[in-house]
């Protein structure tokens, strides 16, 4: 706050306490003729009775006055006076994350130290994967993990970036970023058809076997570098396999010759700093546990 | 020539005026104790409320507790049923119908609750009684109060407050024992070994049953229940209330035993004050309806022993209505408690209806929304969904998806599920159809479960199948 609304705040603050006592002891004497219990006044022939409020309320008013003040001056509450105790709320999350962080440290350790394997079998350590997925992955990769357009699918045999474990691991921790670069300039539009006819050829589509022999001319030339010479992709650069029929893509003769076209740069976040090494290490499992 | 008038000096005395302190502390109310016949009344509606309180949590169902709110499980058993957190709105209606049920017997008989039921009436006079049997009668009490104090006065105070605490610990106890269960509760608090919150409870209910009962007593019923307030909206002319009869008793006034009241003058009230002393909140009934008055009846019990001694007959004070003591006749079947009656059992009857024919079973479908839908390779449209299942039934249930709305649409996945008894699954499936089958872009579909060995055991949940425009 600036210091004019810290002061804004001060003063209604100040002001509404001195007021709140006033009125509780202004209150206090009040002349009464004997024999009167009214507050005098009448309202549609209805009158008001006037008796003493027991003294414990009064009691009560006053402890709640006296705490409020307290409060406001061992706690932050009068603007930006911070309280002679320096309570700060970062300061109370950090302190409840680090001790339920030592709380869990024991359970964390035991998981860390469960082979891969072991944890994608376990059905309680599933469900904690399919938590922490449905929590964090399933936004790109679709709540069943089977993805979508640009995301892949986690459930098949097909690994982009590797499927083994540390693989696996290395993805989540790191992120990836895919990088295909655009192919239109180089190739021209004639050079985009045949490689696209080329590379249908690779999973037994019909195309025409002219276009398909100048797209092997291509294809040695510019795409064996990252996709290897026959095609079926190299994990270690993120190169997918151009011959299995799946495609993150589309694999329709358009699609597959606009990815040629404009190239691709698919990210894959980094989960470093969002997860946990257990969790890492738990939803690692659970999607190796899809397809093994 | 003037005229010389003489005016009459009238000599009026000054009313005293005098300045009050508007915070009082209270008198102290010491009561009489008094035998008759709505006091043995109270007696069988209080003790089989005190019974079932501190004798239902030690009940068995099935293995477990019969009665227990557990909190961390957020299941609440009440014998056979257990209730989850989803079925807050029947405890909601629960509530409602308490207080409408409340609302009924206020119109017929005014304030029956507070005098014969109400836990500050019932754990006062247990509190009432033990300061009875370790400071004495009235007269004794108010004796020792103004006495010095001496080894004696300490002895019978430390009695008091000791028994006070005692029953206000077994209260402070049994209470925490309905959420946590009570024989697990006595044996960690016999073997100090109680946990933090469990301790803390029991101590912060004790407290508020010794000061409750013991300390403030009246001062709930005068001012912090709301109930007081607003009873004289729910009375009307034929609401039963505890009333003096002014006819008859009027003019007040003591007179010789066996003298004839009418010769002298005087009413039925001989003035003993013997309502005033017996009241647990100190008023004087003779004054009318006041929103203090509790409807205990002790009043009408005394008055009616000093109308048995007098040999006049009983009812001076009584429970009576307004359009009685005007003289007419009290009318017990009016549009008002009728219509009151007629709503309140057609409430218990849903209430009974819909708590009989739960299904303890919840679905509950979310359809992924950051990919609208998914395209195949083969040119069909994905939708993906989370089902949410749950298993409320007290056994263990396999149970099978299906889906309607789509005729040429089929599920792809796992259909068939087993459900523990009390489990959560998350399941996610995909639904796939031709996009030239469908009509329109968004298309309702119906989700069911069902559960294979129990047909009855359904659930529905409606969702949409999108597919491109």
């Amino acid at each position: 706050m600036t210091s004019f609304w810290s002061g804004w705040v001060i003063l209604l603050t100040t002001l509404t306490i001195v007021l709140i006592t006033w009125v509780l002891f202004a209150n206090r004497q009040r002349e009464r003729r004997s024999g009167e219990r009214t507050t005098g006044h009448e309202y549609d022939g209805i009158e008001e009775l006037d008796n003493p409020l027991p003294a414990w309320w009064f009691w009560m008013f006053a402890i709640t006055i006296i705490w409020g003040v307290a409060y406001l001056i061992v706690y932050p509450g009068l603007g930006n006076f911070p309280g002679l105790l320096g309570w700060t709320q970062i300061e109370q999350h950090d302190r409840e994350v680090a001790a339920a962080d030592e709380k869990f440290r024991a359970m964390r350790d035991r998981y860390l130290a469960l082979p891969v394997e072991e944890i994608a079998n376990d059905p309680a350590l599933r469900k904690m994967g399919q938590r922490i997925f449905g929590n964090n992955c399933a936004q790109c990769h679709g709540a069943d993990a089977k993805g979508s357009y640009g995301f892949p699918n986690l459930t098949d045999d097909d690994w982009i970036w590797g499927g083994s474990p540390d693989a696996i691991k290395a993805t989540l921790i790191n992120g990836r970023k895919a990088a295909m670069p655009p192919w239109e300039a180089i190739l021209g539009d004639k050079g985009i058809a045949e490689t696209t006819a080329y590379v249908l050829s690779l999973n037994g589509r019909d195309s025409d076997p002219a276009q398909v022999a100048a797209g092997e001319t291509h294809f040695s030339t510019y795409c064996v570098a990252c996709h290897g010479a026959d095609g079926t992709g190299n994990p270690a650069l993120g190169a997918p396999n151009l011959t299995n029929g799946i495609w993150l893509y589309g694999g329709s003769e358009t699609q597959i010759s606009h990815s040629l076209r404009v190239g691709r740069n698919g990210v894959m976040p980094a989960f470093e700093q969002t997860l946990s090494d257990d969790k890492i290490h738990i939803l690692t499992a659970w999607v190796y546990g899809l397809s093994n | 020539m003037s005229d010389n008038k003489l005016i009459d000096v009238q000599e009026l005395a000054p009313a005293e005026v005098a300045e009050i302190d508007l915070y009082q502390r209270r008198e102290k109310i010491y009561t009489r104790k008094i035998e008759g016949f709505f006091q043995r009344i109270r007696l069988f509606t209080g003790w089989p409320l005190l019974l079932g309180y501190f004798l239902l949590p030690w009940l068995s169902w099935d293995g477990r507790q019969a009665v227990l709110f557990d909190l961390p499980e957020r299941k609440f058993h009440i014998l056979g049923l257990t209730f989850w957190p989803q079925d807050a709105p029947l405890l909601a209606f629960l509530l409602i119908i308490s207080a409408y049920a409340l609302f009924t017997v206020t119109v017929f008989a005014g304030r029956l609750w507070c005098g014969y039921s109400c836990p500050q009436t019932v754990w006062t006079s247990i509190f009432m009684w033990l300061e009875q049997k370790t400071e004495g009668s009235r007269n004794q009490r108010i004796k020792l109060d103004k006495a010095p104090w001496s080894l004696g006065k300490a002895a019978k105070k430390l009695a008091k407050h000791g028994s006070w605490l005692f029953v206000a610990f077994l209260t402070g106890m049994t209470f925490v024992g309905y959420f946590y269960p009570i024989r697990d509760l006595a044996y960690e608090l016999a073997t100090f070994s109680t946990g933090m919150w469990q301790i803390a409870w029991t101590v912060f209910f004790t407290l508020a049953t010794y000061i409750n009962a013991g300390w403030m007593r009246e001062q709930v019923c005068k001012y912090m229940c709301p109930y007081a307030r607003f009873q004289s909206v729910m009375f009307d002319r034929d609401t039963l209330i505890v009333s003096y009869d002014p006819q008859r008793g009027e003019q007040r006034g003591s007179r010789k035993r066996g003298a004839d009241p009418k010769q002298l003058g005087l009413g039925d009230c001989i003035d003993c004050e013997l309502c005033v002393q017996v009241c647990p909140t100190g008023i004087d009934i003779r004054e009318g309806l006041q929103y203090e008055c509790i409807g205990c009846a002790l009043c009408i019990d005394a008055c009616n022993s000093v109308m048995d001694k007098m040999n006049y007959p009983r009812g001076l004070i009584s429970y009576t209505s307004e359009h009685q003591l005007e003289g007419g006749t009290t009318h017990w079947l009016r549009p008002r408690l009728i219509a009151y009656v007629a709503v309140l059992l057609v409430m218990v009857g849903v209430f009974t209806y819909t708590i009989f024919s739960r299904i303890p079973l919840e679905m509950t479908v979310i359809r992924d929304r950051t990919n609208l839908f998914v395209q195949t390779d083969a040119g069909e449209i994905d939708n993906i969904y989370t089902i949410h299942l749950v298993n409320m039934d007290e056994s263990m249930h396999e149970f099978e998806i299906s889906m309607t709305g789509l005729p040429q649409g089929q599920i792809i996945g796992d259909t068939l599920y087993t459900l523990n008894s009390g489990e959560v699954r998350e399941l996610t499936l995909r639904v796939r159809a031709a996009p030239q089958t469908l009509e329109r872009p968004s298309t309702e579909i119906v989700f069911e479960a069902t559960s294979t060995d129990m047909p009855s055991l359904r659930a529905a949940s409606e969702s949409r199948f999108m597919k491109p425009l």
